[in-house]
């Protein structure tokens, strides 16, 4: 994914003057070809996360389209009140990219898991939060980023994901992609897990449930439309997320659901469970002790329609 | 500005901004007045003599920029403001009014020649430095000029931006530290120890001067040199009183939190020669 970034934002940057990259000291290799073609609109920001946000704000207040990045605890816990004040307070266009959402640095430890950075920046106001589900869709979501006109937090993986897409599908931020029709439950996958939801529908068609797979790349705003047409005909929602079941897309989908008219539709969230990972292991190790494998996935899903009558 | 009668202006201006301030305290039972009264001079300074900016132009591309960083002392820059020719005086007596535009601390873009909203410490230096890297990049002169109070020094987000402002050489940025000795609750240099505070911003690359915060004329001659050739930005430690103006409000940190009464705000306009 953060490859993907990498090329797309040299190519937006020679499309966009306005463009300046900004980093919290890491991507040297990375931003090669952009350093090369752009030097300067390259900002090594250095350690200094709340530093470099406010001057985000100050870049685009004075009509630059900043975009800034680190790792994602760093680019959004750490700074998050110059997130709130400078950039949603003043509806600025900086996009925000955090790289190593979830669990992709587990074995860095609890210091680089990100697991509450959709939870924390979701509630301010005039913030926008994407997740891509594979490398084309980062490239796409990037390009639509810069096409907003207010703040954004674009939320990568690491490297090395598989990719989904064969082609680039349409994609509209607060817009769902279907990438499989289904009828007995809904798996609403965010981010990195996509790979992972789409391996779970397989499974659970060879138990005879059909599984509709939703890229539900946009966290917030929330693709109601989507919601409404699955809450009416499917019995089941399950949302997938590399991120805690607090506050992230199960927390958004259950308020959703909370507030509007009861559609007798049950929702199962799957995330990381509100505590700290302690320990060694890499992603896949933390995947499999929050219980987000497919295999788990299948299982917690069709124990759910068993209690819902539906199995 | 240089000469007898320019400087006596500016005396004049800041006279009655500070009475202005001190009736809007009052009006709006507003706190922070001794902070408000400690930078008049300096925005008098900033506004009437340094700033390349045009009243009826305030979104002008080529405009000096002023963030007041120190944001709960925003009563002294909407009069400032008001005076500048930005919006009509009349408009200050609603301030903090329910609905009014002028809140106790600024909202984005509330009035004409607001910058940024700030009232949290500690990021207007930073935006500030934004803005001189855009100016930079798009080939423009114009400089960036931030306020700052010796309370918001404790917050550690200052200091990054005082590292990365000088490794990027952003000579056309001035930083103002309002050092009125005081924060909300005690002596500044008590709680957090700022001092030598001039040397602090020198050690950490810019190129540091001490004035007298309320002398006008040291005020006007440090900023009209900037950028001052040296390459690095300016951070100019300008000693000043809190409450200065007002012999019962100055150096008494109880005005941090107090408004005055009808008879005070009568008292204050005696010394400051408006009544």
């Amino acid at each position: 994914m953060r490859d993907a970034f990498a090329a797309e934002i040299t190519e937006l940057a020679t499309e966009d003057a306005r463009l300046v990259l900004l980093s919290g000291d890491i991507g040297n290799r990375l931003f090669e070809r952009y350093k090369q073609r752009h030097p300067d609109r390259f900002l090594n920001c250095g350690v200094a996360e709340a530093n470099m946000i406010s001057m985000a704000a100050g870049m685009a207040l004075s009509g630059l389209r900043p975009v800034a990045y680190t790792i994602a605890p760093f680019v959004t816990t750490r700074c998050l009140e110059q997130i709130r004040v400078d950039l949603c307070y003043h509806n600025l266009p900086v996009v925000i990219v955090g790289v190593g959402a979830g669990l992709s640095y587990a074995s860095l430890g609890g210091t680089h898991h990100a697991c509450e950075d959709i939870a924390l920046l979701r509630v301010l106001p005039n913030m926008s939060i994407v997740c891509p589900g594979d490398a084309m869709e980062v490239r796409l979501a990037i390009r639509a980023a810069l096409g907003q006109e207010r703040p954004i937090y674009i939320r990568l993986g690491k490297k090395g994901e598989p990719a989904v897409h064969e082609r680039p599908p349409e994609f509209v931020i607060g817009k769902g992609i279907v990438l499989r029709q289904g009828s007995d439950v809904c798996l609403l996958s965010t981010g990195t897990v996509l790979p992972l939801a789409l391996a779970a529908a397989t499974r659970l068609e060879r138990d005879g449930v059909s599984a509709q797979v939703v890229s539900f790349h946009t966290v917030k705003p929330l693709d109601e439309r989507l919601l409404t047409d699955v809450a009416g005909r499917i019995p089941l929602v399950v949302t997938i997320e590399e991120h805690s079941v607090l506050g992230g897309l199960g927390g958004s989908v259950a308020e959703w659901l909370a507030d509007g008219p009861s559609r007798g539709v049950r929702l199962l969230r799957i995330g990381t469970a509100d505590e700290f990972m302690h320990g060694g292991g890499e992603q896949e190790h933390a995947r499999e002790h929050f219980g987000l494998t497919a295999e788990k996935v299948a299982e917690r899903t069709l124990a759910t329609l068993g209690v819902i009558g539906r199995r | 500005m240089r000469d007898g009668e320019g400087l006596e202006e500016l005396d004049r201006i800041a006279r009655e901004i500070r009475g202005r301030v001190v009736e809007m305290s009052h009006r709006a039972k507003t706190p922070h007045l001794g902070s408000a009264l400690s930078c008049v001079d300096i925005l008098v300074a900033v506004y009437w003599a340094t700033l390349r900016i045009d009243p009826r132009n305030p979104r002008d591309r080529e405009r000096d920029r002023f963030i007041l960083s120190k944001g709960h002392a925003v009563s002294a820059l909407y009069a400032a403001l008001a005076y500048r020719g930005f919006f009509p005086v009349a408009q200050l007596e609603t301030f903090n009014e329910a609905g009014s535009a002028l809140a106790e601390q600024p909202s984005p873009a509330c009035v004409a020649g607001l910058e940024l909203a700030t009232g949290s410490l500690g990021h207007g230096l930073s935006v500030g430095l934004g803005m001189a890297f855009a100016g930079r990049l798009a080939g423009l002169r114009h400089r960036v000029v931030v306020l700052m109070s010796d309370g918001e020094c404790n917050e550690g987000s200052v200091w990054e931006a005082a590292l990365l402002g000088a490794s990027l050489k952003l000579g056309q940025v001035a930083t103002i530290v309002d050092y009125n000795k005081w924060q909300a609750t005690g002596r500044s240099n008590e709680i957090m120890a700022l001092a030598p505070l001039r040397e602090k911003w020198e050690a950490f690359g810019w190129s540091a001067y001490e004035v007298d915060g309320h002398d006008l004329k040291a005020l006007v001659q440090v900023l009209d040199n900037v950028p001052d050739g040296s390459g690095k930005p300016v951070a100019v430690v300008a000693h000043t009183v809190k409450g200065k103006g007002v012999s019962f409000m100055e150096d008494d940190n109880n005005w941090h939190y107090r408004s005055p009464t009808a008879e005070e705000v009568r008292q204050a306009r005696i010394e400051l020669d408006l009544a």
